[in-house]
């Protein structure tokens, strides 16, 4: 008690005493903050660092009685096995292509979509718009038995086979996508005041170029997020893929990891952690690269008359 | 060239009745202002215009053609909005531009317009800003240039002042006012504001609960409002209304107030009032007609008229002084030099020439037509 009114007084005299009781306060607020952010940071990179950590061992470090936290001899045996073998490049660019599509195409759908739903005053458009956001609250692992027999039935009557082929997940990933990402567009475009759709009905815009030329620049913060939010989401599906691929070379990088690399019961824990860290880094990247102009186009949207 | 008209419009929302079937023609090049309280129907009745509201019944006439199933963009109208709505993320060239770069004009003719509208409105330095870059004024400025490079045939304003701050409302309101004069286009404008709509008004139509209630050049509705809601929205402060009896005296009129207050009327407004005699009636007298007890100005017929003073307002040009009469509170408007203080008992000037005698339960001004 006394060391904090000591420290209070030296600060005091330090800066202007007009504010004394605020800053105090302030400082305190401060401290706690940067607690429970280091609380929060140390909890949340320990997991990637020792995937880093245990990447860079060989197997028999691993499993030997040593310090876990510590590499004694250091290898980058693990990456170059992983990135030498196909079958971990099959992975990596069957993610991709699904991640690249699936993010493209929920653009394409939910934008005007959520542009529709929000600006075109249409019988029901209210209780459709709520009608999107519930279809996302139905969890997968509710929806995959009843979809795997769809799928069964489509064979059945068609002969197409949507089973075990990667391209299936574009089918699958958007119904997580496209009603979230709806959602949010819907949100930023409730944002943009309704005189500036109605400033370009006068000037003669039609619908279409009120969106492409209005809203989509207006609301790129918007749509960035939700891209983002649409890459992580297809970049790390697990169920879908687990179960509705299995053949070596249709498999997506989390399912192919895991099936993969774990052999019966043994574990190759090198290649899994260093699989998995290589596996994060293209979502590290994408988040690093539109951070900055996502909290740019943020800030400007906050100033905008 | 081009007229406005409306005839018999109405606006109905969901079982309410937003603008009650109204009829109003505009002339070519004519300055007229939509006026009323909030919710009075004169901002649908704008949009209504624009095309951004559906009519429910009636038609509206832009140029001798019926425009109620037109779109807005085939109208040839141009709308300035009360937040300007500019597009934020285009600078201020292409936010003037916009309209013609859809409409697909040659580039030196978008450049020849846009530089035009930049010299009238003062704004040529500021083309390449964003808008986020820009002062409320000056974003107002865009607002009237991007209506004034699509040169339509209606300017549409809707409550474009309200955003602004009060100098720099009188600042843009004399700036419209000379953008009109330079470049005559029939103009609708909306406001809340009496002032701004005596101000720029060529006609003035006062609008209230759907309804118009009058329609009169701004000297007309000052002088002779039919309405009681005419009479107390225009003027500020507003017209003192007192309840009063009509009594005759021999030959004279004279109105009684509550407190026993006795005024004389003009012997030329005794033929007016002569068939209301007896009856309860409302005495409406301006503030500026209630003054310090000075020798009558030509034509001015003045009575005695006492007052206590509650409270006391110096303005600077005049002094605001308030007082009750019965359970009414009375405005006047004195000179500074009289020097009213609070408490103590005055003599005012009545300008009787000047007042109007209100039916109660109607609300018309006695000895006018009513409107429509």
């Amino acid at each position: 008690m006394s060391a904090q009114t000591g420290s209070a007084a030296q600060a005091s005299r330090a800066q202007p005493v007009r504010y004394g009781s605020m800053s105090r306060s302030r400082r305190w607020a401060l401290r706690w903050s940067y607690f429970f952010l280091v609380l929060f940071a140390a909890f949340f990179l320990l997991p990637p660092f020792y995937m880093l950590i245990t990447s860079l061992k060989t197997s028999a470090e691993i499993s030997a009685a040593t310090n876990p936290w510590w590499v004694f001899s250091p290898t980058l045996e693990n990456y170059i096995e992983l990135l030498t073998t196909d079958q971990y490049l099959v992975f990596f660019r069957n993610s991709a292509l699904v991640s690249l599509i699936v993010v493209t195409l929920t653009m394409v759908i939910s934008v005007p979509a959520a542009f529709a739903l929000s600006r075109m005053k249409f019988w029901g458009s209210a209780t459709l718009a709520t009608g999107v956001f519930l279809t996302y609250l139905v969890p997968e692992t509710l929806l995959f038995i009843p979809l795997f027999k769809i799928f069964a039935e489509v064979r059945n009557l068609t002969g197409i086979e949507l089973i075990n082929n990667w391209w299936v997940l574009l089918i699958l990933y958007p119904t997580l996508t496209v009603p979230f990402c709806t959602w949010i567009m819907i949100g930023y475009f409730a944002s943009i005041p309704k005189e500036l759709d109605e400033a370009a009905l006068i000037d003669g815009a039609t619908w279409m170029q009120t969106l492409t030329k209005i809203f989509i620049p207006v609301a790129l913060p918007g749509l960035i997020a939700a891209t983002i939010f649409a890459f992580t989401v297809s970049w790390a599906q697990f169920l879908y893929p687990l179960a509705f691929t299995t053949s070596t070379d249709q498999l997506v990088l989390p399912v192919g990891i895991v099936t993969t690399l774990i052999k019966g019961d043994v574990f190759n824990w090198g290649q899994i952690m260093t699989g998995a860290l290589l596996g994060a880094a293209p979502p590290l990247v994408i988040y690093a690269f539109l951070m900055d102009y996502y909290i740019a186009g943020l800030t400007a949207g906050a100033t905008k008359g | 060239m081009a007229e406005v008209s409306l005839h018999k419009v109405v606006k109905r929302y969901e079982g309410v009745e937003a603008v009650r079937g109204i009829d109003l023609t505009i002339g070519d090049k004519e300055f007229v202002v939509l006026v009323g309280p909030s919710g009075c129907g004169k901002s649908t009745t704008l949009r209504m215009i624009a095309g951004l509201e559906e009519i429910t019944d009636g038609a509206i006439q832009i140029d001798g053609t019926v425009v109620n199933d037109v779109p807005p963009k085939d109208r040839d109208i141009a709308m300035v909005f009360q937040n300007y709505a500019l597009y934020p993320h285009m600078t201020v060239s292409e936010n003037m531009s916009f309209g013609l770069r859809l409409k697909r004009f040659p580039k030196d003719e978008i450049r020849r317009r846009v530089d035009e509208a930049a010299r009238i409105l003062n704004i040529e330095d500021l083309l390449e800003r964003k808008p986020r870059q820009l002062s409320g004024g000056q974003r107002q400025r865009v607002a009237m240039g991007r209506a004034i490079v699509r040169n339509p045939k209606v300017f549409l304003f809707d409550e474009p002042l309200s955003n602004l701050d009060a100098k720099l409302r009188v600042q843009m309101r004399t700036e419209i006012k000379r953008v009109h004069q330079q470049v005559p286009v029939t103009t609708v404008y909306v406001t809340h504001d009496q002032v701004e709509a005596m101000t720029l008004a060529d006609r003035v139509v006062v609008m209230n609960d759907g309804v118009i209630e009058q329609v009169g050049a701004p000297n007309e509705l000052y002088h002779s409002p039919r309405t009681r809601f005419v009479a107390g929205f225009i003027g500020s402060p507003s017209m003192n209304f007192l309840r009063c009896k009509l009594d005759r005296e021999g030959e004279d009129l004279m109105v009684r107030l509550a407190d026993g207050v006795a005024l004389t009327l003009p012997a030329e407004s005794r033929e007016r009032y002569r068939e209301h005699v007896g009856r309860e009636l409302v005495l409406g007298l301006r503030p500026e007609h209630l003054t310090e007890t000075r020798p009558p100005r030509n034509g001015e017929v003045v009575a005695p008229f006492p007052a206590v003073p509650d409270v006391v307002e110096p303005m600077g040009m005049d002094t605001l002084v308030y007082f009750r009469v019965g359970r009414e509170e009375v405005c006047a408007r004195m000179d500074p030099s009289a020097n009213p203080r609070v408490g103590e008992p005055i003599t005012l000037a009545a300008n009787l020439a000047r007042m109007h005698l209100l039916d109660p339960g109607s609300g018309l001004v006695l000895g006018t037509r009513p409107t429509g």
